[in-house]
């Protein structure tokens, strides 16, 4: 088991440097420049913009500009955003809180409907439960979020007057009012993001399930007499969520990679909307920093998922 | 009004023989604005007027949280680094310049104490020089002194070009000493009539020596209060959050009297403008939006028996289409729009002309921007006594086809006009932004009535204001016929705004685009006035050149003015907000309060 996850590690690095490699120079040879908008500004003279390129080494060869970012990430410094002169790893920081809880409660919310539904569902394939879920599932993947996070403030913050859908990080209360408050303005953004991805989890959950149901040594499970429950839980269900692990463990990077969409919408200050106001202002650091993370965490979570594949079915991991 | 009459009145207000009231009477009865006296008599040596405040409270606090929405957050707190005005706007929270402008483009002493005349001696009649008086008494948020010794300190800061200020134009010619500790004084190298450029306004913030003194230049970045300010003015700050969030509570020791009204202060960024206007106007939960750029009819909308409304100031940012004089489509020695060519259609300037009459500004007004529009035929609408009565606009589609008819550019087959086989079709770019885009359709429209084929082009914000040297769609290189975008006009004088089309700042290849003079159109004829006006002292004579300026760029057809825009914000019903066109929307937050 330790010689399959060492394995897998040293395939992660050589694909880490190559999407750096690919990120950087897609990144370098993207138009415009951090002090685009300085242009159109009468009072700052040319000269300002052509020495802060310089300061900020934009004029350098992309070579040595990449091997500068990859000298500086080896030892830690992830370097400082152009546009807010702070250090990259504090701006980071800064948003990741708001984005783990908004998007890991819809994360979870997701898991929490999806698993029962979409069990239930395949244990009793079309009948009216699974028809209503997966008419519900449909209507809910084609319906995009900010649609439904429009839809969603006009009802309850506009027409009910219920719940806020600005959020901010600075909450005037303390204690049990402060939880609560926390969690009244996450409602919207949660629902919002949650069902969405319930919705395409629990066609993949029922079908995952229905793969497995129909195995012999799930028939022969039952002709030994055991109940219903058990078999499902024990013999269906561990198996079915093979595949549902997958795509989960793809999906954990968005949790820490923020939803743009719903962030956007909410003004919700987490990792999603600074990558999206990084790109608009062209602040290449930040951009490259967020997006490498992404890639860290896709290439972390396949390992995890490759680990708990074996831990779920042993045949894996000794091949 | 006689430029000699005009001149004789401002020298008896000089003298004593006339008051300002009587002045300001005069000025009205010809048609001229109070604003606009004032102004005339404060540039005429004159003191000029102290900006009168609204402000009611009669004691310091006690006015509960407010809560303003920007939807682009401030992303750094150093006013001498801001890219663009939401990071000034951060910025102004907690430091102060001199002086700011009020709605008329009056003067407001901030951090002075004395506004600055030829009558009180602090103006040199030469305008070599200027003599700023500072408030006794003022202290940092940190409770140390503020004194001359920071003024002199921030201008030291600036003029340093490692230091890569983005205000470095208006300091670096000038020399700032310290006369005592509550007086400075600022020489200019030649006449210069606009004084009230460095420190003033928010841009031009002061800085504290203590706290500055070891990061200027390279180090500059490194400075920890760049990200936590420490500042003289009402609010103290707290936390910063960049592109989210900023909090500040109220200074007990502020150094205007009852001021500030609220007890706290929060700036939250991120969003769009419609969705801030709809937290401010609709369902109440911000006080305050910033530059809510949302079409009109939305705004309406909202406003029926919501919680808020829309604010607006006027100032002189003017929405253009600009005609390229070079040809964009030749090459010469590698280089598109050079100025060894000449625009194969537009060198005709009866087709300027006809193009000019196919603009339709009340639809465009109608249509978009309502309220936040005046219709203009002029490029320079502000502030008033800078803008031209010499000029017309007209909408006429019949009237421009005559004239393309009598010069001989007659409908081909296809109906598009022609003439010596050179066809009428041009390329019209812009910026992506809802109101661009319309108002190129309607602009098409009449086109093409008028036998003229448009070719509509629109480029992404980031790229289209880039100085990218390698991007052949920056609006500098304009590598089309006609470009639409506006320059705003920041200060309330046209000096800056108007040099840029010298035809010594055209844009090429040579200065890598870095000239201001997109359309580079040539004429001896604006230098002269625009470098007249840069060294005359007598203001009137120096309105005069510019409005001269403004008219040589109508009848030569450089620029079609679309709209005069004017700056829109949505506060909530019981919010009485100071907004200036000539000022940041938080210059002058002291004097903000809540109607009870």
């Amino acid at each position: 088991m330790s010689q399959y996850v060492l394995r897998r590690l040293m395939i992660a690095i050589p694909s880490l440097l190559g999407i750096s490699v690919v990120l950087f120079v897609v990144l370098a040879l993207a138009p415009g420049d951090p002090f685009s908008e300085l242009a159109t500004n009468p009072n700052v003279p040319p000269e300002v913009q052509a020495a802060l390129r310089a300061k900020f080494g934009l004029d350098d060869p992309i070579y040595l500009r990449y091997l500068h970012w990859l000298n500086a990430m080896l030892h830690g410094d992830w370097g400082f955003s152009f546009v807010s002169r702070m250090d990259v790893d504090t701006l980071i920081l800064q948003r990741l809180p708001a984005t783990l809880y908004v998007i890991g409660s819809a994360q979870l919310l997701a898991l929490m409907i999806a698993i029962p539904v979409g069990v239930y569902a395949a244990t009793r394939p079309y009948s009216l439960f699974d028809q209503i879920a997966n008419t519900l599932a449909f209507v809910g993947f084609s319906l995009p979020t900010f649609f439904t996070g429009i839809l969603f403030i006009l009802i309850f913050s506009v027409t009910l007057d219920w719940l806020p859908f600005v959020y901010t990080t600075e909450i005037k209360a303390t204690g049990i009012r402060w939880v609560l408050e926390m969690i009244r303005q996450a409602i919207m953004p949660v629902a919002v993001l949650g069902l969405f991805q319930a919705a395409s989890m629990t066609r993949f959950v029922r079908s995952a399930m229905l793969d497995v149901i129909r195995l012999d040594y799930v028939t022969t499970a039952r002709a030994k007499g055991l109940g219903q429950a058990k078999v499902i839980v024990k013999h269906v269900m561990r198996n079915a969520m093979i595949p549902v692990v997958t795509l989960i463990a793809l999906q954990m990077p968005a949790v820490f990679g923020g939803a743009i969409v719903t962030e956007q919408i909410f003004r919700i200050p987490g990792i999603g909307s600074l990558l999206i106001s990084s790109i608009l202002s062209n602040d290449t650091p930040v951009v490259m920093a967020v997006t490498f993370v992404f890639a860290c965490l896709v290439v972390l979570f396949n390992l995890i998922a490759d680990v708990l594949y074996g831990w779920l079915d042993p045949r894996i991991s000794l091949r | 009004m006689l430029d000699k009459e005009l001149r004789s009145m401002i020298g008896q207000v000089k003298d004593g023989r006339m008051d300002r009231r009587a002045f300001i009477k005069h000025m009205a009865a010809v048609g001229l604005t109070a604003p606009l006296a004032n102004q005339v008599l404060a540039l005429g040596g004159v003191a000029m007027a102290q900006g009168t405040s609204p402000y009611k409270p009669t004691k310091r606090g006690g006015g509960g949280a407010l809560k303003l929405l920007w939807w682009q957050g401030p992303t750094l707190l150093n006013p001498h680094f801001a890219t663009g005005t939401k990071d000034q706007d951060g910025s102004r929270l907690f430091y102060e310049p001199l002086a700011c402008w009020d709605p008329d483009g009056n003067m407001k002493l901030v951090l002075a104490s004395e506004i600055p005349s030829t009558q009180n001696g602090l103006l040199a009649a030469d305008g070599k020089s200027v003599t700023w008086k500072l408030k006794p008494g003022v202290k940092w948020h940190d409770g140390k002194p503020f004194s001359a010794d920071d003024v002199v300190f921030t201008w030291q800061y600036i003029k340093d070009p490692a230091t890569a200020a983005v205000t470095i134009a208006s300091y670096r010619d000038l020399t700032v000493e310290k006369i005592d500790d509550l007086t400075v004084k600022i020489t200019f190298p030649k006449p210069t009539p606009f004084w009230a450029d460095a420190f003033v306004g928010a841009p031009n913030t002061i800085l504290p020596k203590h706290l500055f003194a070891d990061y200027t230049g390279s180090k500059s970045r490194e400075a920890p209060t760049n990200l936590s300010p420490v500042g003289t003015g009402p609010y103290k700050f707290v936390e910063f959050k960049p592109g989210d969030l900023i909090r500040g509570v109220i200074n007990p020791d502020y150094h205007m009297v009852n001021r500030p009204y609220f007890d706290t202060i929060e700036m939250k960024g991120g969003g769009d403008a419609v969705s801030a206007a709809r937290a401010v106007i609709q369902t109440g939960e911000y006080d305050f939006g910033w530059n809510i750029q949302v079409e009109d009819d939305v705004l309406l909308r909202l406003e029926k028996g919501g919680k808020g409304k829309t604010v607006y100031a006027v100032g002189g940012d003017t929405e253009f289409i600009a005609l390229n004089f070079t040809d964009p489509n030749v090459e010469v020695d590698g280089e598109r729009s050079s100025m060894k060519t000449k625009h194969p259609l537009f060198s005709d300037p009866v087709v300027r002309k006809a193009l000019s009459l196919l603009v339709d500004r009340e639809s465009v007004k109608k249509a978009i921007y309502g309220r936040a529009g005046r219709t203009t035929a002029n490029f320079l609408n502000g502030p008033e006594k800078f803008v031209s009565k010499n000029t017309n606009w007209e909408f006429n589609i019949e009237k421009a086809a005559k004239m393309l008819d009598d010069a001989g550019w007659k409908p081909g087959a296809d109906g598009i006009r022609e003439k010596d086989g050179k066809k009428l079709k041009i390329l019209y770019q812009t910026s992506i932004n809802g109101p661009r885009q319309k108002t190129q359709a309607i602009v098409k429209q009449a086109c093409q009535k008028a036998g003229i084929e448009v070719e509509l082009k629109s480029v992404v914000a980031s790229v289209f204001f880039s100085s990218d040297v390698a991007n052949p769609d920056t609006y500098p290189k304009f590598y089309a016929d006609i470009e639409m975008f506006q320059i705003p006009l920041s200060q309330p004088d046209p000096s800056q705004h108007m040099r840029r089309y010298l035809s010594t700042s055209v844009a090429t290849k040579e200065n890598k685009w870095q000239g201001t003079n997109f359309p580079r159109w040539v004429n001896k004829d604006y230098d002269d006035a625009i470098n007249a006006a840069d060294m005359e002292m007598d203001p009137v004579k120096r309105a005069a050149h510019y409005i001269k300026a403004n008219d040589l760029m109508w009848q030569d057809t450089v620029f079609i003015p679309v709209m005069h825009r004017l700056k829109v914000e949505a506060a909530a019903n019981n919010l009485r907000p100071v907004i200036s066109g000539w000022a940041n929307e938080t210059d002058n937050l002291f004097d903000w309060y809540r109607e009870e």
